[in-house]
């Protein structure tokens, strides 16, 4: 059950969580906001192995956010946990649901009608007045287990969630991926008959990975919601679905690490470009990502050192 | 029926308009199977070309019909240099690779355009308005329509016709429409296939640009009309059946009427229409109206 790889993710997990006292507070936000889109990326890296771009996971991203303020401002549920259960399921239901359609799809059909739905999305929020239109609203402070959190602290505190989760689901990722049904992904991308040839349904199979990617978008756009105490619809924007195609595109789909690794990498590109070049980030961005499509089209993993598995 | 005669007339509109933007979109998938995410900034960079240029002319010059061609000569001097420099310089060399890792890389050139066209022009929204008064309004069911709106419904039929004519009735077209069909067995005929793949990319940011050139009069010429555009383009070339010519019109007049009704009978849906519409139809039509034949593989 445990191997090697899982005790190096908890080791990481353990430094981070002891740096935490020593980080000031935009740092904490910077890392935070850096393993949320992380989760994201774990989501996005179920459906690439399979071969498919979703151009759309700010959708799910954007719906966990609004789930996680709406949650603490009309239910009143102010536990963080709670809320992150909450915009988690709400944002499965919904994967669960488009995947019912988007199944079928493969290829630019996938991407295209991903990105259509979110901007369903992004254009009903727009226009809805009771959710602040295109200003979104603030989302409250939430409390952990009955305690209220306040200030830096509080950072601290959610930081060390966001870190707590990100471990347990990086690692729940990485065993799903051990599993047979994990490695049908790949199969899939390679050749879809013979995967149906071998007894497996491989609509069925893209169906649940995008409903888990949905949910782990949801948790991430949840965690990012309390972390900043904003939601707004920028959030299901396709320029965000963009950038976490980026973050998926940097990764590739080795396994978690690259996913996690490129997640920072993007944060540390964005917060370095806005410090240097503010109006200019997005030149930089692109320059990377056209660098890293013609120069190394299997992502960041495949710089790791490669040992031959066998099966 | 007044409404319903708006619908109609705004509908068409729009619709023409559309399909002045997608036709570009739809030719350069159909031939080389690149969806052009940065298809909105060829646009984008013909509004701005063609907003400077009418500037320049006008600050010396009374208001004329020059305006028109101008616009023309801006778009078209754009979308060949821009046409050419992705082409030599980026897409050549994704030759061979599947369609999202080339689509993701016209994703890059949309990051990095927009902040070219950022450094070029800045944040300020530019005026074109010159053409726009030029030509007077006219009057149905009640309604006011301004006589350039037609000009551009005008355009775009035209074009269609031209690109039609192209394909069927010339030697270019007919190789055209061989590498679409078959890029392998038309590179073994003798077609020369990089030079085929050349002049349709440079067509393609030619219509874009010329889209954003005659769009440019209506509009406050700013950051962000590229990005705006380009979700609704793919919708409307996905309706259609991506690489579809006619089925390019069909979406664009099917999105455009759906448009035109939602702003008239319930405008809060105007903002999402579109990607119901596209969503619909693809629940029917998994490869939209008008798909192109595809191989299945064993």
């Amino acid at each position: 059950m445990f191997r090697r790889a899982d005790l190096r993710l908890a080791a990481a997990g353990a430094v981070l969580l002891a740096a935490t006292s020593l980080m000031p507070g935009w740092l904490l936000v910077l890392a935070a906001t850096a393993l949320a889109k992380g989760i994201v990326a774990l989501g996005l890296l179920l459906l690439m192995r399979a071969g498919l771009v979703p151009f759309g996971q700010a959708m799910f991203y954007c719906l966990g956010g609004y789930a996680a303020g709406l949650g603490s401002l009309w239910l009143g549920i102010r536990d963080v946990l709670l809320l992150l259960l909450l915009a988690g399921l709400a944002a499965g239901a919904a994967g669960w649901v488009v995947g019912l359609l988007i199944r079928r799809y493969r290829g630019i059909f996938f991407a295209m009608l991903s990105m259509a739905f979110s901007m369903i999305l992004y254009g009903v929020l727009l226009k809805s007045q009771d959710l602040g239109s295109s200003d979104g609203f603030s989302v409250p402070r939430p409390t952990l287990l009955g305690l209220t959190m306040t200030g830096t602290p509080a950072l601290r505190i959610l930081f060390a969630v966001t870190v707590l989760l990100t471990v347990l689901l990086a690692w729940g990722v990485s065993a799903y991926l051990r599993t047979a049904m994990g490695q049908i992904g790949p199969a899939i991308r390679q050749n879809e008959v013979r995967v149906s040839y071998l007894g497996y349904e491989p609509d069925r199979l893209i169906h649940r990975e995008y409903a888990a990617s949905g949910l782990l978008a949801g948790v991430a756009g949840a965690l990012v919601a309390m972390l900043v105490g904003q939601v707004d619809p920028g959030m299901g924007f396709w320029m965000t679905s963009g950038e976490f195609v980026f973050i998926a595109i940097l990764a590739g789909t080795g396994g978690i690490w690259g996913s996690l690794g490129a997640a920072f990498i993007l944060e540390a590109v964005h917060a370095i470009a806005f410090d240097v070049a503010p109006t200019y980030w997005r030149l930089i961005l692109g320059g990377t990502l056209l660098v890293m499509i013609l120069r190394f089209p299997a992502g960041l993993s495949s710089l790791a050192p490669r040992r031959v598995r066998r099966a | 029926m007044s409404t319903l005669i708006a619908i109609a007339v705004d509908g068409a509109i729009h619709g023409a308009w559309l399909f002045l933007v997608a036709v570009g979109l739809t030719l350069v998938f159909g031939v080389m199977k690149i969806l052009n995410i940065a298809h909105g900034n060829l646009y984008a960079i013909g509004a701005y070309a063609a907003a400077t240029a009418l500037g320049y002319w006008f600050a010396s010059h009374p208001p004329s019909a020059a305006a028109l061609a101008i616009q023309v000569g801006a778009a078209l001097a754009a979308g060949l240099v821009l046409g050419l420099l992705l082409e030599v310089a980026v897409l050549r060399h994704l030759h061979g690779r599947d369609e999202v890792s080339v689509a993701l890389a016209t994703y890059a050139l949309l990051l990095i355009l927009d902040d070219v066209m950022l450094m070029i022009w800045g944040t300020d929204p530019q005026s074109a308005a010159a053409p726009y008064l030029l030509l007077g309004a006219s009057r149905i069911a009640g309604m006011r329509f301004n006589n350039y709106e037609f000009l551009v419904m005008g355009l775009a039929i035209l074009v269609g016709l031209l690109i039609w004519w192209v394909l069927t009735r010339t030697g270019t077209g007919r190789r055209l429409t061989a590498v679409i069909h078959d890029r392998e067995m038309a590179a073994a005929m003798g077609i020369n296939v990089r030079a085929v793949h050349v002049a349709t990319f440079v067509a393609g940011a030619c219509l874009a640009a010329l889209g954003g050139a005659f769009t440019a009069p209506m509009i406050p010429v700013a950051p962000g009309i590229g990005a705006e555009i380009i979700v609704v383009t793919f919708a409307v070339v996905v309706i259609g059946g991506m690489g579809s010519i006619p089925g390019a019109a069909v979406g664009a007049l099917v999105v455009g009427l759906a448009r035109a009704a939602a702003v008239h009978l319930y405008p809060p849906a105007e903002v999402f229409i579109v990607y119901a519409v596209m969503a619909g139809v693809l629940c029917f039509r998994p490869n939209g109206l008008f798909p192109q034949a595809a191989v299945r593989r064993i």
